[in-house]
């Protein structure tokens, strides 16, 4: 195995799926001739040319629809926002079109792209680029919504998500682009729906997702240090979840903390807290403990930022405090 | 025969001067000092296309654009110091418009733009250490070191940002314009946008609900020939942007942007066509930005020739002291004294905006909403 990085391994998933289908274009701002605001697509447009890599104006909701009449007709669209704060000019395409595509066709027409891009909080740009919005798309029937946090991961979810015969939404982490990680060399596919346990462990469930994975494995790591051994699950896909694996971690461990990057009121916590306590009431020792994002829009001083994002010592702290509970 | 070249005070630190650049003609400048005058100075100014700059305007329009470039210069370092931290784009090159627009505008006048807002605000007569201090995400910036670079707000100054969203504040720029026709207070609304923003599609209804209601606005669209990497012709079928609203019968004009005399006279031609109730009217400033679209952006995709062209040129700010010194209105040493004093002056803005503290934690739940619910969840300035 090859160690790459996070927006490698995207690039790599692009590249394999447009050579093996010539309907896989990839669309986007800056995508082409830039190499990606981000740098993701680097070297697609010498390899693909400009009928497969196409720069577009600043034009969300027009490109983004036209990527769902491609998908109508045919074509298997990968269209990039420059980050997911961006989509939000696109919504009406991806909820009111994508989404229910073949529901009000009654099966006649399918949606099969991906929509792509960052999304969570980047480094000290404020309220406006700075957002999680994995729970909005997450509340859609019609949508699936996958979150790598590793460059492994981040290839064979997004080879799997334009595979997908449904509309996707893959929300990529701008701080994690640069990480460095494993990922196997030639055709990678990591099923859709399928969680992962990061870390095995006994006393406690972490579950979190994309950059938050990561944090997660930090805390296990601390807290292993306080003799507090803690499993971490990342369900990877948030739409559909794999909570069986999610169940059978907290079968285990009698204990759960969600961690998420987002805000917590209607988040991606409280529907998996939820779905603990409706499938997993008998098993817990301890209600179930949310780690997010503060309920406020995020402020660009150094300090306030760093304060209004969940942290590490924070994922300590409640694991630390379930595990000390009767 | 070969004039000088424009930028004989390299008032750009980085440009490279091209003895083969043409300056720009100078014909038009006509002074108009009265010889027999007792109190000269006061009455010497610049006579172009008609209208009269008297050398105390000129000097204050010179001056805020190479404080504004000074300002950018020093921006631009404290972010390689890491001191500024996220996106932060510099305007360097774009200062006619930002003091022209200015010049030609009332204070009651509203005026919102994109992120690159860090000239038209200190343009616009906020405070420079505010504004600094609000890059640095320190107390006392101008949005309490919430914003950062793309956030600058002044509603003293009647300036509604700093928006983060490509063309995001041309539908709010014309709702201001609503509020002004509804209470009928003639304020006109100057609502920028740059040349990728114009190709939103919120633009197009903008455009038609100011025609159709003959709202008080001026579009002014900062014509920098990119929208980041990608070039003008690359991202649009009609490239004069001052077309773009004639199937909703928004005239256009177009203006040169590194003229600050004509980027002012035209302003005020179209505020005052705007403020008459004759509704919209676009104005495409053609002009150029001399750094990369931000802090990251190296730039790669255009050629140095392109840039020396207009940096060496067409640079605003060397026109207008050329300008200056063939009317008589001051010398090169002047000039050179004043970008000593200018650049000292920006040096004690970065001290004292480096010098104040960090935004109190508190603050993080602040400004959020007006009438806070103390007793429902997600509970007001509280976790969990
Ligand atoms: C809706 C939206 N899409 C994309 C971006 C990312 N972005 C920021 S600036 C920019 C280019 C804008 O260019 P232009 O309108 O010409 O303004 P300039 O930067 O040249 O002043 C892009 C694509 C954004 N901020 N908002
Ligand atoms: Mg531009």
């Amino acid at each position: 195995m090859a160690k790459i990085t996070y927006r490698e391994a995207l690039n790599q998933a692009m590249c394999q799926e447009m050579e093996r289908d010539d309907r896989v274009f990839l669309m986007g701002e800056e995508v082409a001739q830039y190499n990606g605001a981000y740098k993701v697509s680097q070297g697609m447009l010498d390899k693909f040319g400009p009928r497969r890599v196409i720069d577009t104006p600043i034009t969300e909701l027009g490109f983004a629809g036209l990527g769902v009449g491609a998908a109508m007709a045919g074509l298997r669209p990968v269209i990039e926002f420059m980050t997911w704060n961006f989509a939000i000019l696109a919504a009406d395409q991806i909820v009111n079109a994508a989404a229910k595509m073949k529901y009000m066709t009654g099966g006649q027409y399918d949606c099969p792209m991906v929509f792509r891009g960052a999304g969570g909080a980047a480094a000290r740009v404020s309220s406006q680029h700075s957002q999680a919005f994995e729970n909005w798309y997450a509340n859609i029937p019609g949508l699936k919504v996958v979150m790598p946090s590793n460059p492994a991961d981040a290839k064979g979810l997004l080879a799997a998500s334009i595979r997908d015969n449904d509309t996707v939404i893959f929300i990529e982490n701008e701080i994690n682009y640069g990480d460095v990680g494993e990922v196997p060399e030639g055709e990678y596919i990591i099923p859709l729906g399928k969680a992962e346990i990061k870390r095995v462990g006994k006393d406690i469930t972490l579950i979190a997702h994309s950059r938050m994975t990561g944090y997660a494995l930090m805390a296990a790591e601390e807290l292993a240090k306080m003799g507090i051994d803690a499993e971490v699950v990342d369900p990877r896909t948030i739409r559909p979840l794999d909570e069986a694996t999610i169940l059978a971690s907290v079968a285990k461990t009698n204990r759960a903390v969600v961690i998420e990057e987002g805000w917590r009121f209607a988040g991606i916590g409280a529907e998996i807290s939820a779905r603990i306590m409706e499938k997993a009431f008998d098993d817990l020792d301890a209600p179930v403990v949310r780690v997010t994002g503060k309920d406020v829009p995020m402020p660009y001083a150094a300090n306030l930022e760093r304060h209004a994002l969940p942290s590490v010592a924070e994922i300590v702290e409640a694991a630390r405090v379930t595990c000390n509970r009767a | 025969m070969k004039k000088e070249p424009l930028a004989f005070l390299v008032v750009e630190s980085q440009a490279h001067r091209h003895s083969s650049h043409p300056s720009l003609g100078i014909g038009d400048v006509m002074t108009t000092k009265k010889s027999t005058d007792k109190n000269q100075d006061k009455q010497a100014g610049i006579t172009q296309e008609g209208r009269f700059y008297s050398a105390d305007r000129l000097h204050a329009m010179h001056d805020m654009m190479l404080f504004i470039r000074r300002f950018e210069e020093k921006a631009g370092q404290m972010y390689g110091l890491k001191k500024i931290g996220g996106f932060c784009h510099l305007c360097n090159g774009q200062e006619a418009v930002c003091v022209g627009m200015e010049e030609a505008s009332e204070p009651t006048d509203y005026m919102m733009t994109s992120y690159r807002d860090h000239g038209h605000i200190l343009a616009r007569g906020s405070d420079a250490t505010a504004i600094m201090a609000e890059l640095l995400g320190r107390a006392g910036g101008i949005v309490g070191g919430k914003g950062g670079s793309m956030h600058m707000f002044d509603v003293t100054k009647n300036f509604a940002g700093g928006n983060g969203i490509v063309g995001e504040q041309v539908p709010i720029g014309i709702g201001f314009a609503f509020a002004s026709q509804y209470r009928d207070d003639k304020r006109v609304s100057i609502t920028i946008m740059g040349d990728g923003g114009v190709n939103q599609g919120a633009v197009y209804e903008s455009f038609n609900m100011a025609a159709l209601w003959k709202l008080p606005v001026v579009f002014v669209i900062e014509n920098n020939q990119y929208a980041m990497g990608t070039s003008l012709s690359r991202a649009s079928a009609e490239t004069h942007l001052y077309k773009r609203g004639i199937s909703f019968k928004v005239p256009g004009i177009q203006v040169d942007g590194m003229d600050v005399l004509e980027v002012e006279r035209k302003m005020a031609e179209a505020i005052e066509h705007a403020r008459s109730g004759q509704g919209p009217i676009i104005v495409e400033m053609m002009t150029y930005r001399y750094r990369g679209h931000s802090m990251s952006d190296p730039a790669t995709y255009r050629t140095r020739d392109e840039v020396d062209e207009w940096r060496t040129g067409r640079d605003p700010i060397a026109r207008l002291q050329l300008q200056m010194i063939a009317a008589g209105l001051a010398t090169e040493e002047e000039f050179k004294q004043k970008d000593k004093d200018i650049k000292k002056e920006v040096n004690d803005v970065a001290k004292a905006a480096e010098a104040q503290p960090e935004p109190d934690l508190s603050v993080m739940w602040d400004d959020i909403l007006n009438d806070e619910i103390p007793n429902a969840y997600p509970y007001p300035r509280q976790v969990g």
